[in-house]
C-alpha cells in the first residue's frame, strides 16, 4: 500500500500490518509497550505457537529452552516518536520513556522470552536483513553443545522512520509496490513482521509433513556496507555450505525462495550466485513482492513460507512482477506452481555483506 | 542436524589471543600487569586509534564502534597467530554506535529528515562486523549479537558452541561505545570499551588459558565474581563488555577455579579457568 505510516512523506510503498496499534501487552509487560513488541505479541499469539511453546517447556524445563530473535531495528520508532518530544529547555526525554525494553536491540528477546516464561538462554541476532536466518544457525549450535534443548527462534521487524528514511536515502526503495526480478524493477518496498518457529531435535516418529532443517550456510562477502558482491561470491557460498550440511547436491532442491529485493543489485548478484551453483530450471521465486522486505524478519517469515510450501505442495509466484529481466535467467515462477516439494533452499542478504542460506525438507 | 543433548561435545576452548581496550587500559600486554596488580590501574579516558586497515575512505567515516573492535579484534588475531581469512566471527554488543544513533533521531526529529546514506548503514548492528570483514578480507561468517548487559556472556556462549560444534577457531569481539544526551540520560555508559578473544577447540603453544562450560550447571543464578580493585570493579559494572573483566583477571594471574560473569536477570554463566 502507498506509506501512510505515521507522518513519513515519501513517496514509497510499505507493507504495514493491520492491526498492531491495538494489540495491548500484558500489564506486568507494560514497559515493553512499543511498535515492535505489539507485533511481536501478535506473531506469537497466531497459529497455537505460544501454546506448542508451553508444552515444549513442559517438556524439557523453562531454562532449557532458548530464545533467539532477529531484528534490524526493534522498538527504534519509540526513540524517534521520543525525540519529537524532548523537553524544550533541558533537552531531557519525556519521563514515560523506557529505553531498555523498547528502543535497545535486545528488547524484543526479552520481551518474547517473558511472555512465553522461559527462563534459558536468550539473544537477538541483529546482522541487518541475514538477522532471522541467521538465528536458525546460532541455535542449531547451542542446541549441539548441549546447553539447551529445545529453541524458539524467529524475525521481528517493525516499520520505523530510519529504515525508512535510510533506505530512501540510498536510492534502494521503489516509488511502487516492489517487482523482484522484473526488467524494471527498481528497489524495495519495506515491510514488517513477525515470525516465529519452534526447534526440537529430531524424535523417532515424524509426521509426514513435519518440517526438518537440514542444512544452513553463512557467509560474509568482505565488499561493501550497502552493495552486495558483484558476481554473489558471498551468496554462493552460504548456499554451497547449506547444501554441504545437509548432504544435498543442488539437484536435490525443489525450490529456491530467493533473498530477491528487487533492487537492481541484488537480483542480478543473486541470479549469478544461484545460476552457477544450480543452473537455471529450479524453479524460484522472491515473496517479497507479496510481503515488502521485512528486513531483520525476513529469513524468519521466509522460513514459515518455505514450511509452507513444503506442507502444502504450492510453490507461490512472485508478485508484481510483469516482465522477467531477461539477464536474469532462473526459472523464476510468476504464477503458483501446485507441486510436492521434497527440500526447499531460502537465502537471506543483508547490509554489511552478510549472507545466511537455509534448507529446509519433508519427514516424508 | 540436530543432535540429542547426550551427543554434547565437551565445551573446552583455549584462549589464543587477547585485545583490550578501555578507559585506562590500551592493549593486552600493559592490562594483563594492571589485572594481575603488578601495575596499578588508574581510569583514564579510552583513546581510540583509527582503523587503518580500512580503505582511507572508510577509515575517515569510522566511528568509536568500528574503532574499538577492529582494534581489539586486530590485537587478538596477531596474538593468536591465526589468519583471518578462514576465521569465524561473533560480534556482540549492547547499543552499537551511539553517536551515529543520536545523529539520526536527531535528524528525523527535525524538519529536515533526509539522513545521509552513510549514517543509514553505519546504524546497522552489524557495522562493525561488515568493516571487519571488508578490512580484513575474511569470508566467514559473523554473528552479530545483543543481550543488553549480558552482551559479553551471550556472544562467549555463542563463540565457544560454535567453537565446540564446528572444531573451529573463533574471535569473539564485544564492544561498547557511550551515547552522547539525551540517550546518554537513559544509558549512562562512562565511556568505550572493547575486549577480543580469539578461542580455539584446540590447544596450541601460543594457549594462554583453557575455559570449559559444563552444559548442565554453567547457567546459574550464582551472583557474579566481583574484582577486587574498585577501580576496575566500577568499571566491570558500567559498561557492558566490561562484565569480561574477571575472566580476563584469572588469565593475567593464571587462576584455576569458576568464573561467573553477568548474563540476565537471574541467570548467570559460569565459566571453568584453568592456566594453560
Amino acid at each position: 500500500m502507498p506509506c501512510a505510516f505515521d507522518t513519513v512523506d515519501l513517496p514509497t510503498f510499505v507493507g504495514e500490518v493491520a492491526g498492531v496499534d491495538a494489540v495491548v501487552l500484558p500489564a506486568a509487560l507494560a514497559a515493553f509497550d512499543c511498535r515492535n513488541n505489539r507485533l511481536a505479541l501478535l506473531g506469537l499469539m497466531q497459529d497455537g505457537f505460544a501454546e506448542a511453546v508451553a508444552a515444549a517447556s513442559q517438556k524439557y524445563g523453562a531454562q532449557r529452552i532458548g530464545v533467539f530473535i532477529g531484528t534490524s531495528t526493534s522498538g527504534i520508532l519509540q526513540t524517534e516518536l521520543a525525540y519529537r518530544r524532548l523537553d524544550p529547555v533541558t533537552g531531557a526525554f519525556p519521563p514515560d520513556f523506557s529505553y531498555r525494553t523498547t528502543h535497545n536491540t535486545f528488547s524484543v528477546a526479552d520481551f518474547t522470552r517473558h511472555v512465553l516464561a522461559l527462563a534459558g538462554p536468550a539473544v537477538v541476532v541483529s546482522s541487518a536483513c541475514s538477522s532471522s536466518a541467521k538465528v536458525f544457525a546460532s541455535a542449531r549450535r547451542m542446541m549441539a553443545a548441549g546447553l539447551i534443548d529445545a529453541a524458539v527462534v524467529g524475525g521481528v521487524d517493525s516499520l520505523c522512520l530510519t529504515t525508512l528514511y535510510g533506505f530512501n536515502s540510498l536510492g534502494l526503495t521503489s516509488t511502487r509496490a516492489c517487482r523482484p526480478f522484473d526488467v524494471e524493477r527498481d528497489g524495495i518496498s519495506i515491510g514488517e513482521a513477525a515470525a516465529f518457529a519452534l526447534l526440537e531435535p529430531v524424535p523417532e516418529h515424524l509426521d509426514d509433513d513435519a518440517v526438518l532443517l537440514l542444512g544452513i550456510g553463512e557467509s560474509s562477502d568482505a565488499h561493501h556496507m550497502s552493495s552486495p558482491h558483484p558476481e554473489g561470491l558471498g551468496a554462493r557460498m552460504a548456499m554451497q555450505d547449506a547444501l554441504a550440511t545437509a548432504g544435498l547436491g543442488a539437484a536435490d532442491i525443489d525450490y529456491i525462495n530467493l533473498h530477491g529485493t528487487a533492487t537492481p543489485s541484488n537480483d542480478a548478484a543473486e541470479t549469478r550466485a544461484v545460476a552457477t551453483l544450480f543452473g537455471s530450471s529450479t524453479p524460484c521465486s522472491s515473496t517479497k513482492g507479496a510481503t515488502g522486505h521485512t528486513l531483520g524478519a525476513a529469513g524468519g517469515l521466509e522460513a514459515v513460507i518455505c514450511a509452507l510450501t513444503l506442507q502444502q505442495g504450492l510453490l507461490p509466484a512472485g508478485l508484481n512482477t510483469q516482465q522477467l529481466d531477461p539477464d536474469l535467467p532462473l526459472n523464476y515462477l510468476l504464477h503458483n506452481r501446485e507441486q510436492a516439494v521434497r527440500r526447499v533452499l531460502s537465502n537471506s542478504f543483508g547490509f554489511g555483506g552478510t549472507n545466511c542460506s537455509l534448507i529446509f525438507g519433508r519427514a516424508g | 542436524m540436530t543432535h540429542p543433548a547426550s551427543a554434547a561435545p565437551s565445551l573446552t576452548v583455549y584462549v589464543e589471543g587477547i585485545g583490550l581496550l578501555g578507559p585506562g587500559l590500551t592493549g593486552w600486554a600493559p592490562g594483563r600487569e594492571q589485572l594481575a596488580g603488578s601495575t596499578p590501574y588508574e581510569a583514564a579516558r579510552c583513546v581510540l586509534p583509527l582503523p587503518m586497515a580500512l580503505p582511507p575512505a572508510e577509515r575517515r567515516r569510522a566511528g568509536a564502534v568500528v574503532k574499538v573492535s577492529l582494534a581489539v579484534g586486530q590485537e587478538a588475531v596477531t596474538a593468536s597467530g591465526l589468519s583471518t581469512a578462514r576465521l569465524p566471527s561473533v560480534f556482540s554488543s549492547s547499543s552499537g554506535d551511539a553517536i551515529n544513533c543520536h545523529e539520526i533521531c536527531k535528524a528525523l526529529a527535525s524538519g529536515d529528515r533526509l539522513i545521509s546514506p552513510t549514517r543509514f548503514h553505519n546504524s546497522v548492528h552489524n557495522a562493525s562486523s561488515g568493516y571487519w570483514s571488508i578490512s580484513s578480507g575474511s569470508m566467514a561468517t559473523s554473528s552479530v549479537l545483543c543481550a543488553y548487559d549480558g552482551s559479553f556472556a551471550a556472544g562467549l556462549l555463542e563463540a565457544m558452541a560454535q567453537a565446540a560444534v564446528d572444531q573451529t577457531a573463533v574471535l569473539l569481539v564485544a564492544y561498547d561505545t557511550d551515547y552522547p544526551e539525551p540517550l546518554r540520560s537513559v544509558r549512562p555508559l562512562p565511556d568505550s570499551f572493547g575486549v577480543a578473544l580469539v578461542l580455539a577447540p584446540q590447544r596450541s603453544e601460543r594457549s594462554l588459558a583453557r575455559w570449559t562450560l559444563a552444559p548442565a550447571t554453567c547457567l546459574t543464578a550464582a551472583s557474579a565474581t566481583t574484582m577486587a580493585d574498585s577501580a576496575l570493579e566500577q568499571l566491570r559494572a558500567s559498561i557492558p563488555a566490561a562484565r569480561c573483566l574477571p575472566l580476563l583477571r584469572s588469565v593475567a594471574t593464571q587462576d584455576a577455579g569458576k568464573v561467573v560473569i553477568d548474563y540476565l536477570d537471574g541467570l548467570q554463566l559460569a565459566v571453568q579457568v584453568e592456566p594453560c
